[in-house]
């Protein structure tokens, strides 16, 4: 591919990346989120009805570092919800491009189960990471991720960002 | 009845008596009796009331239709050749198959895939396949008639953009039903610019859909609960609002003016809230700043249209929302956020930042469908009977404080009148 890395070592990489991503989220750490982005990052969780028509909203919509850390603190510091553990997988990373700019294009499922005290774990999101990843000081940051859910019908609340 | 076994006594008539405290108390039967339910289907949803159905701008052309409800029945609302908006049952005259499965779309005809029987955009039958048999044999009967076997249409009513139907074919207006003191904010919210849909959010609450309502009748938690607005400066008690109830009690606008830039918490008030914290900051405040671009003292008014209608304007984060209840102890949620045409690029998009406060992964929205949870499991799995409704006395109908239960009495004094309760 175009910055001298095969599409093996990039998809190798990104997976690494993701896998990381999700230890993050998964530990309830969400102060530490945001160091996955770049300071311009866009960041937006979406369902696919509205990715497929074009429709800009999002679920959770952050333009900027500056957003990123505002949800990351609003959720820890401010919002009131029921305990819960989450667990995400992320699998079939895919790269679709690598520009000579050292852009790197990429997709990858997800899927978020959620537990709740004295409750059943729920398959609460199933969707897609659309990201944009470019290198910084050797390793990949997100310039963009645009989380497209299938599972258009969202249980109760979506506290954490996926 | 075999011998020896008690006939059991009428549910309603004896179990299920309203407390004799009055509207001061709520019965919890109210939030998990499938009776209760059943009738508030009949008679609240399919009774006398105008139901939202749709935005128009979400029917854009002759042949735009939507998949929509109306309390739990699914309906589709078209707008037909002439332009004109129909709202007929999403069920089939011939064997009762939902006919319509996409969310929105465009059609010349409704056609049922089980056996194609054909409607048109305003639900008449106009075919049913083989209805004179195959070589005379079988076929509908000779006096069966197309026109005795349409889709069951609706009572049809819009207000500037907004579609609303109801079952009852004597529905008084839109505008008499909802009266003077609501339609004022309705019509600030859609003040004749017209709307552009920036996309839906879907979600499920597991609470009674009645608490979806009581939430927005009652001021006291905005405070209490969200965290968020108190510490960042978007509420402080004390501030400019009032809970406005129209002349039926059933209707509701909460209202509030954002604070002046650097008015801060006064210290009675952040001992009295728990939540409160001196050195939170956010990085980008700007995301709620308030654009004024209506004509009205509020920065916020949200607006409960009884039995299943909310319009939000949160700042200039705008949505409106439409309760599809599914039993009594749970309710689907669908946001209709939107802006306007001609709005700018820059104010889309600050539209949408501040949509991070609403909706199910909203600040504020995550905590009201959190304590819906958990109000529906204390009236499930609790001894107690009943919940208290007791701040502000016994005052009810519109205040201009916001430590009072005033809205949510009027709402039950309305809605014990149309259940018999």
């Amino acid at each position: 591919m175009s910055d001298g890395r095969s599409r093996q070592e990039l998809r190798l990489e990104i997976e690494e990346f993701n896998s990381e991503y999700a230890a993050v989220l998964d530990s309830g750490n969400i102060e530490e989120w945001p160091r996955f982005f770049t300071e311009d990052a866009i960041y937006r969780i979406t369902g696919r009805e509205n990715a497929d028509a074009g429709l800009p909203v999002g679920l959770v919509y952050c333009e900027g570092m500056g957003m990123l850390r505002d949800r990351a603190l609003a959720i820890a510091k401010t919002t009131m919800f029921a305990p819960r553990y989450l667990l995400h997988q992320v699998s079939n990373a895919r790269v679709l491009e690598a520009s000579v700019s050292g852009e790197i294009r990429a997709v990858a499922n997800y899927t978020l189960f959620e537990t709740l005290v004295d409750e059943k774990t729920i398959l609460q999101q199933v969707g897609r990471y659309h990201d944009r990843f470019v290198r910084r000081a050797g390793g990949l940051l997100l310039r963009e991720r645009i989380c497209v859910y299938d599972s258009l019908v969202v249980d109760t609340a979506l506290v954490f960002p996926v | 009845m075999p011998d020896g076994v008690p006939e059991r006594p009428n549910e309603i008539a004896t179990d299920l008596r309203w407390p004799a405290e009055g509207l001061s108390r709520i019965p919890d039967w109210i939030y998990t009796s499938e009776e209760i339910y059943r009738r508030e289907v009949e008679r609240i949803f399919h009774g006398f009331t105008w139901n939202f159905v749709a935005l128009e701008a979400e029917l854009p052309e002759p042949g735009s239709f939507k998949r929509s409800f109306v309390g739990p029945t699914p309906v589709v609302v078209t707008r037909d050749r002439e332009g004109v908006i129909h709202v007929v049952e999403n069920r089939c005259a011939h064997r009762g198959a939902e006919l319509c499965r996409d969310a929105l779309g465009r059609a010349t005809e409704i056609i049922c895939p089980y056996h194609q029987w054909t409607y048109d955009l305003a639900g008449n039958l106009t075919a049913v396949p083989f209805r004179r048999g195959l070589q005379n044999q079988g076929g509908m009967p000779k006096d069966f008639r197309l026109d005795e076997h349409g889709l069951r249409k609706l009572n049809v009513a819009t207000r500037r953009g907004v579609v609303f139907a109801s079952f009852d074919p004597a529905m008084e207006s839109f505008e008499g039903y909802v009266g003077p003191e609501i339609l004022r904010d309705f019509d600030a919210t859609f003040d004749g610019r017209k709307l552009k849909v920036l996309g839906y959010y879907r979600n499920t609450v597991p609470a009674n859909w009645k608490m979806y309502h009581e939430n927005l009748k009652d001021p006291y938690h905005a405070t209490l609960l969200h965290a968020f607005l108190v510490n960042f400066g978007l509420l402080v008690a004390g501030n400019k609002s009032a809970m406005v109830v129209d002349a039926s009690g059933r209707h509701g606008t909460m209202a509030s003016a954002k604070p002046p830039e650097g008015q801060n918490v006064d210290s009675t008030s952040k001992k009295e809230m728990r939540a409160f914290s001196d050195n939170l900051r956010l990085n980008e405040p700007r995301f709620l700043d308030y654009m004024r671009e209506f004509e009205s003292p509020w920065s916020v008014t949200m607006q409960t249209i009884w039995p299943n209608f909310i319009v939000q304007r949160e700042l200039n984060t705008l949505g409106v929302r439409q309760i599809v209840p599914r039993g009594p102890r749970e309710f689907l949620m669908i946001w209709t956020m939107f802006g306007y045409e001609g709005d700018s690029e820059e104010m889309t998009r600050h539209r949408l930042r501040q949509g991070n406060l609403m909706g199910p992964a909203g600040f504020l929205g995550i905590e009201d469908n959190e304590a819906m949870r958990f109000v529906q499991q204390g009236m499930e799995r609790s001894r107690s009977e009943q919940s208290l409704i007791a701040l502000g006395g016994s005052e009810e109908g519109t205040t201009e404080h916001i430590i009072t239960e005033a809205a949510i009495r009027s709402l039950y004094r309305h809605y014990r009148e149309v259940m018999d309760l």
